[in-house]
């Protein structure tokens, strides 16, 4: 295939669409119609018998279900055009409140109808001044994701308008409120629902606040988990490590003392939020309801200069060489807009990847360390990335999975693969490239939803990134990281704190997608672990045609196996998404703590997800 | 069968064109031009084949059936063996008598046969009059090649040809969607009627009230 759309830097710009390789959609349409007919020609037995069997004749048979043209080409000379927009690696600021939040819902104010927020008073105690507010406001507004001129701006959904949205920098121990107001048009035409419910994955925090799907709501509309409409929704992002409570509690093992706050061990880092609405988080995340919120403490502690005060601080690069970038595959009409296939059960692979809302975007560097954290915030695309520069994958240092930080780095990678909502921090050092230029590259070829196909080299990838490295000489306080450099201590695994093993097979059936057989139903819980036990989840991909990015919500966890043997390297630290490839299948340790209520867990493959393949568990007391 | 750098090199004319008719090795019929990505749903996407309800009368299915409606639609067979249909049907049921008098009047419920050749009329008629389903209600059959090409327009189809051709497989979801707004949403029809009531209040744009 990379002989056919070449991207690659080697070869120029001669032949690419700029497009992912992707466009050859029909050609295993067009085989299996050839096969279907030659099955049913050869007397394809089981087939042709059953009863349940279409009686089509054979020359009847119908073109492909689906025919999705590529997105329009790109010319060569808007590539690298734009740059990655700056608000992306600047903090959102924070406002005052002149209303403030409360735990029960203030419908008179507005808010819609939601569940008390638990442990709000503890808190936020009256007249008490350590914690933040934003506002944030889901809006349509108009977003060029190219200069080049067949792609028109065009109406996006966006959190502040933007997208992505704004990122939010947190710390540890400092709560946060978020107050969010639906001003999307409600009177919208077309795909995407304008209700919201936010998820922040995957931050420790209530329920109330998660962002469970069924608590979706607008001025006219509440789902079937909240009771009433609303202008907007409060959130409580406590911004507490998971142990909470233990680690308050003189009596229980994991007790650190009286202003303990949590595990620090269980620390995220590189957290995102977006739409999270019941049978259309596909369209609404697609129409740019995403943002990141990147969390820090005294270790991961945001600034790459010696702290005297915090001995602690891995001085990782901060400010603006701290940058997150968001990648998300999307295609486009003939006309340049974006296309959403809202009647196909498994949708439309995106043929074109959207790094922090633009199409082959520039990012000018100065020559040292960078903090990267690459998140694959699409619907359907999987991804491995490198970092190519003259034809060559370079090294670099990844440091975390999930946003998690591993317990050492791992230095001298040359590729991460990134499945659905999966994060991966690395550090790259550009010193070695001054005044060059160098390329994020994937090299994963996908031609449809179902799961990634191959690969191709680094020279004939799809280059989505270009960093353009300043040819100066610039200081650089951040640490240099080591083979030894204990990032984060890993919490242990206490098989003695089991109390329960659950598995959960993901598969398709009646043409939607299931769990063990069954489809999502909001009301229907079906796991209820006892808050204060650990489990074991085994998640097994009953078939064979697909891969299932599997999320689970609230709780980070640990891979005990993959496929019956100790999991690579890279997934030995905390996760939340585990990738479970055609028959593969993963043993998870779970704890649940602090807030009981409703979760999810399902596939991050927002088209699966939109098609039932979910579970609502809920912790119990 | 076309290489894939013949495909290629035919693929930005077409673009450029915008148009997917005669895409790639296909004929250029009335029944591929529809799916093209970013087609706005409409006539242009149902077409308006013409299909038979179970009262004898002929309907096209945009122009009478979706033009500027509310509709919730599955597909099935009488002689359904599997237990889907008779489940399906039973959750649609109850949908109907939670919706009460809005069905047939600004909500439009379509079960359409995926057993055309056995289906007829008279014998939706009878499967009507079985499962005492009221008005509001319309069992659909038609030429089988149309209801296909309808089939796979309302996205109950399975990529894989060999799981296609099992119809059981499609009579397991509901289509819910409204024309004016062009929001097309999917709900598994055997699950409890409360999802699919929840899926129809999602895409009704009424306001609901706390």
């Amino acid at each position: 295939m990379s002989d056919l759309i070449n991207v690659s830097e080697g070869a120029g710009a001669d032949v690419s669409s700029g497009a992912e390789a992707q466009s050859d959609t029909s050609v295993p349409n067009e085989s299996r119609r050839n096969l279907f007919k030659l099955a049913l020609g050869a007397g394809a037995v089981a087939i042709a018998t059953s009863k349940e069997t279409i009686a089509a004749g054979v020359d009847d048979v119908l073109p492909p279900p689906v025919i999705y043209p590529p997105s329009p080409t790109i010319d060569p000379i808007y590539w690298w055009k734009e740059s990655i927009p700056a608000y992306v690696y600047q903090p959102k600021a924070p406002v005052n409140f002149d209303l403030p939040a409360q735990a029960v819902s203030n419908t008179g104010a507005g808010e819609c109808g939601r569940n008390d927020i638990q442990r709000f008073d503890e808190f936020y105690p009256a007249g008490s001044e350590n914690h933040v507010y934003y506002e944030l406001h889901a809006k349509e507004a108009l977003h060029q994701f190219t200069l080049a001129p067949n792609y028109p701006a065009q109406p996006i959904w966006g959190y502040d308008g933007k997208y992505p949205g704004p990122t939010f920098h947190a710390r540890y121990g400092t709560p946060i409120i978020t107050r969010l107001f639906n001003e999307l048009p409600q009177d919208h035409v077309g795909y995407g629902s304008p209700e919201l419910s936010m998820h922040l994955h995957n931050l420790h925090t209530s329920s109330e606040s998660d962002g469970f799907t069924g608590d979706y709501w607008s001025p006219n509309k509440f789902g079937p988990t909240l009771n009433g409409p609303g202008l907007y929704k409060d959130h409580c992002y406590y911004n507490v490590y998971a142990g909470y409570e233990n680690s308050r509690n003189p009596n229980h093992p994991d007790y650190l003392g009286p202003n303990a706050i949590g595990d620090w061990r269980e620390a995220l880092g590189t957290l995102w939020y977006h739409d999270h609405t019941l049978d259309s988080t596909g369209p609404n995340v697609v129409k740019g309801l995403a943002g990141f919120y990147i969390l820090y403490d005294d270790i991961d502690s945001g600034n790459e200069n010696p702290d005297p005060n915090n001995p602690n601080a891995l001085r990782l690069p901060s400010g603006d060489f701290d940058v997150p970038l968001m990648f998300q595959d999307m295609r486009f009409d003939a006309s340049g807009k974006q296309f959403w296939d809202q009647m196909s059960p498994e949708g439309a692979v995106g043929d074109m990847v959207i790094v922090n809302g633009k199409i082959k975007p520039y990012f000018n560097v100065q020559p040292r360390k960078y903090r990267l954290r690459l998140l694959n915030g699409g619907p359907t695309r999987f991804y491995e990335f490198s970092l190519v520069q003259g034809g060559v994958a370079k090294p670099f240092t990844h440091i975390a999975n999930d946003g998690n930080l591993l317990e050492y780095p791992r230095m001298n990678q040359t590729k991460i693969s990134l499945g659905m909502a999966e994060r991966g921090d690395i550090i790259v050092d550009f010193s070695a490239f001054k005044g060059k230029e160098v390329f994020l590259v994937n090299t994963l070829l996908q031609t449809d939803t179902r799961k990634p196909g191959g690969s191709t080299t680094v020279a004939a990838g799809n280059q989505v990134l270009k960093f353009k490295v300043a040819n100066t000489t610039v200081a650089d306080p951040s640490r240099v990281l080591t083979a030894t450099t204990k990032l984060r201590n890993l919490p242990p695994i206490d098989l003695a704190r089991v109390a329960q093993r659950r598995t959960f097979e993901f598969g398709r059936r009646n043409g939607v997608w299931t769990v063990n057989g069954e489809i999502f139903n909001v009301n229907s819980i079906r796991a209820n672990p006892k808050k204060g036990t650990a489990e074991i989840w085994t998640l097994r991909n009953t078939g064979g045609g697909w891969s299932h990015p599997v999320h689970i919500h609230f709780e980070e966890g640990r891979i005990l196996t993959r496929n019956g043997v100790a999991p690579p390297l890279h997934e030995r630290g905390r996760k939340d998404v585990y990738v479970l490839p055609p028959n593969g299948e993963v043993e998870v340790y779970l704890q649940f703590r602090d807030f009981p209520g409703k979760y999810l867990m399902h596939c991050h493959n927002l088209v699966h997800e939109d098609h039932a393949m979910m579970v609502r568990w809920d912790m119990v007391e | 069968m076309i290489t894939r750098r013949q495909m290629l090199g035919g693929m930005g004319a077409v673009a450029a064109a915008s148009t997917a008719i005669g895409w790639i090795g296909m004929k250029p019929t009335s029944q591929s031009k529809v799916m093209v990505a970013g087609a706005a749903h409409g006539s242009d996407y149902f077409s308006n084949i013409e299909l038979t309800n179970h009262l004898g009368q002929r309907v096209k299915f945009y122009d009478d059936l979706i033009k500027d409606k509310f509709v919730v639609i599955n597909m099935m067979y009488a002689q359904c063996s599997e237990g889907i249909c008779p489940i399906s049907t039973m959750n649609l049921k109850r949908v109907q008598k939670e919706l009460g008098d809005r069905v047939g009047r600004d909500i439009h419920m379509y079960s359409i046969t995926l057993a055309a050749d056995f289906d007829t009329p008279e014998v939706l008629k009878k499967y009507a009059e079985d499962h005492k389903t009221g008005a509001g209600w319309q069992f659909l059959t038609g030429k089988f090649s149309d209801i296909e090409i309808i089939r796979r327009k309302l996205g109950f189809y399975d990529m894989d040809p060999a799981v296609d051709a099992n119809r059981s497989q499609h009579a397991g979801m509901v289509r819910i969607g409204s024309d004016a707004y062009d929001r097309w949403l999917m709900a598994p029809a055997l699950g409890s009627h409360e999802n699919i009531l929840q899926v129809i209040r999602h895409a009704d744009r009424a306001p609901i009230k706390a």
